[in-house]
């Protein structure tokens, strides 16, 4: 008989001496991430409520037809008049920073693997443990490495959505046509130049379409992220589920249905927006 | 047309695991087949050896899966040859570290793609623009450049469309002035007009022909069609099973095809748009003008004909006199000068056999075929553009176009 192998020893053993060593380190995300998710709820609760509706109605209409912008100003409306106005500025301010960072962090990574194959053999099978390891053990070493609050929750929300922006990333670029490629080429391009004046711009609907993913896989994860204390919609359903308060719960849950919709059109239609 | 632009030395491509494997079995002697069945690697392009001329279009013609493409991607190394030298302007290319292949891909090689290849965020005119804008050329430069290009190829006023505005012909039109906005000495043209439709394709030929005489670049043309590489080539490479089986003029591959495939493969052709005047025209009997009437009746007695056609000492053209006339002439003690007729027919000797049925069919008289002298060649008899159509080879003079 083979003795059960001491899997969990080993994980706690290397993420106690992450936590140790890398402190420093932690310390400086933690802060970074801290400071710039206040700054945006800073900068979101200091609009007065319509005026940013009517913001977020009016960018509707620009970059899609009147009926998104119809339903951006009533369902964010609606938010306001049940009062979960400053939990949705939270919830917001977080998938909006784990939005950021899975770009900044993703498309580069995307790049890479579509420019290497070999990146993105070993790439491929990462994100897909990435995708399907439940959120939650992700909230673990979250808390170690971060505490509690809003970073782990963001932490958590970036491992789990960033993803797609990485796979469409590399999938776009790489769907670029043969002879596109070939012509850029052959009229001496670099590496640099092939990618920034054909690749990228070609890819770019693509990509969108990935980040537009990320949002929504983001979103998804508020009420995970509020068991480690991030403030915002997720924590109401969360208190909800605890309290067994049905009326609550829907509330707070439709809040975070009518954000979702408002985010997933805006996010999809600068991707067209982009495209023309 | 002198020393040669591009110089292909055992250009060799073989596609699969161990390319230089596939190389040594090609050496043994085996064949493409064979290196297939033993060791599922494909030859691409075997031994290729030729040159190109300065300044002349040199088409490669095969069928699909012949290597054509991939031997024309060699010469800018879109695919790397696994064996053999490309010399450009005696430059190996083969040996080139990537920034020097790049300075080549930027100042002397541009492609024409089949699909066209146009980048559709970009305008015609920032299409056009693509090479100068990687050379690093500065904005008004590249504008102006392009512009021209643009011009040269007729497509003016749509500078601010997108690829997906135009029709098929106008985007290739887009793909040329791309290449020329470069100004190579190099125009690769990989199947260029095989995605367009017949009519507009062969405008295309023609405006390519045009734009080669003003231009004189070095264009190598690929293609799978037979009236395309004649109407176009200086010079043809036939492509079978990557292997070049032969290289000539077109009118060495029509009458003197190398093996049975070549043959095999123009049998088909239709010889009116290759042959010219000057293949099928008979010697023409003529006489001075000075001669009298008597001596013109006595020649047509004597050769059985029933016209004949009078020069001046330098051989220039006067007119023609039938026997009607002659006969008039000596009753009615009359000069050839006086009933001679002026109005006699005439064509240039590169002519195409396609281009004069109508006139050979309505001329009285047999067409006359003059230099640019005005001096008479030869003439135009109906049976002899028969004959040679039907391809009897006895009815062709050796002399060729020019």
């Amino acid at each position: 008989m083979i003795p059960k192998i001491p899997l969990a020893d080993w994980v706690d053993t290397f993420v106690d001496f992450l936590t140790d060593k890398l402190e420093p380190f932690f310390d400086l995300i933690s802060e970074g991430i801290g400071n710039f998710v206040d700054f945006l709820v800073f900068i979101l609760t200091s609009i007065p409520p319509i005026l940013l509706i009517l913001i977020f109605a009016g960018i509707a209409l620009w970059l899609t037809r009147w009926t998104n912008a119809l339903f951006t100003g009533v369902g964010l409306w609606l938010i306001y008049n049940l009062d979960y106005w400053e939990a949705t500025l939270d919830t917001l301010a977080l998938v909006l920073t784990a939005v950021v960072i899975s770009i900044i962090i993703g498309i580069p990574i995307g790049i890479w693997m579509s420019q290497s194959d070999r990146a993105r053999n070993i790439i491929l099978p990462v994100l897909d443990f990435m995708q399907t390891m439940p959120a939650f053990v992700y909230l673990i070493p979250a808390i170690l490495f971060f505490g509690i609050g809003m970073v782990p929750g963001i932490i958590a929300s970036v491992i789990f959505a960033m993803p797609p922006t990485i796979r469409l990333t590399n999938l776009g670029i790489r769907q670029v046509p043969e002879d596109l490629i070939e012509a850029a080429n052959a009229f001496g391009s670099s590496t640099k130049q092939r990618l920034l004046k054909v690749q990228l711009p070609l890819a770019t609907p693509t990509i969108m379409a990935g980040i537009n993913q990320s949002v929504m896989l983001s979103l998804s994860m508020v009420v995970i992220s509020s068991l480690v204390g991030a403030p915002g919609l997720g924590a109401d359903v969360y208190r909800a589920v605890s309290q067994v308060k049905v009326g609550i719960g829907f509330e707070a849950g439709l809040a975070i249905v009518i954000l979702a919709i408002v985010l997933d059109r805006l996010s999809q239609n600068i991707g067209k927006q982009k495209q023309n | 047309m002198s020393q040669a632009k591009i110089e292909v030395r055992n250009v060799t491509k073989v596609f699969g695991k161990s390319p230089q494997q596939g190389i040594k079995m090609l050496n043994e002697g085996l064949t493409k087949k064979q290196i297939l069945e033993k060791s599922g690697m494909t030859v691409g392009v075997n031994k290729a050896n030729f040159e190109i001329k300065a300044g002349e279009i040199f088409v490669i013609m095969g069928l699909s899966g012949s290597g054509k493409s991939t031997l024309v991607r060699m010469f800018n190394r879109l695919i790397d040859p696994t064996d053999g030298q490309v010399l450009i302007d005696g430059q190996d290319i083969v040996k080139m570290k990537p920034e020097q292949l790049r300075e080549i891909r930027r100042t002397k090689l541009s492609m024409v793609f089949q699909r066209f290849a146009l980048f559709p965020h970009r305008t015609v005119l920032s299409n056009t623009e693509y090479g100068l804008e990687i050379k690093g050329a500065d904005k008004l430069e590249r504008k102006q450049k392009a512009m021209e290009a643009l011009e040269l190829v007729g497509l003016k006023g749509y500078e601010n469309s997108y690829p997906s505005e135009l029709s098929g012909g106008m985007q290739q039109r887009v793909g040329l002035a791309r290449a020329l906005a470069n100004n190579p000495d190099i125009l690769l043209m990989d199947e260029a007009f095989s995605a367009l439709d017949p009519l507009i394709r062969k405008d295309m030929q023609n405006e390519l022909l045009e734009l080669q005489e003003k231009m004189e670049k070095t264009i190598i043309f690929i293609t799978h069609d037979l009236d395309e590489a004649l109407r176009l080539g200086d010079r043809i490479a036939l492509m079978k099973d990557g292997s070049i089986v032969q290289v000539g003029t077109p009118e060495e591959i029509l009458t003197n095809p190398a093996n049975d495939y070549v043959e095999r493969f123009v049998e088909d052709v239709d010889l009116s748009k290759v042959l010219t005047a000057s293949h099928v025209m008979k010697r023409p009997e003529k006489i001075l003008l000075d001669r009298g009437p008597r001596v013109a009746l006595q020649i047509m007695k004597d050769v059985g004909i029933s016209s004949v056609y009078i020069v001046d000492k330098k051989q220039k053209l006067l007119g023609a006199v039938t026997a009607q006339d002659a006969a008039d002439a000596v009753k009615n003690s009359k000069t050839l000068e006086e009933v001679m007729t002026h109005d006699v027919e005439t064509i240039a000797p590169d002519t195409l056999i396609a281009d004069m049925f109508e006139r050979v069919a309505n001329a009285t008289l047999p067409l006359a075929v003059i230099d640019e002298n005005h001096r008479l060649l030869g003439i135009i008899v109906r049976g002899a553009v028969l004959a040679a159509l039907a391809g009897d080879e006895i009815q062709l003079n050796g002399n060729g176009v020019n």
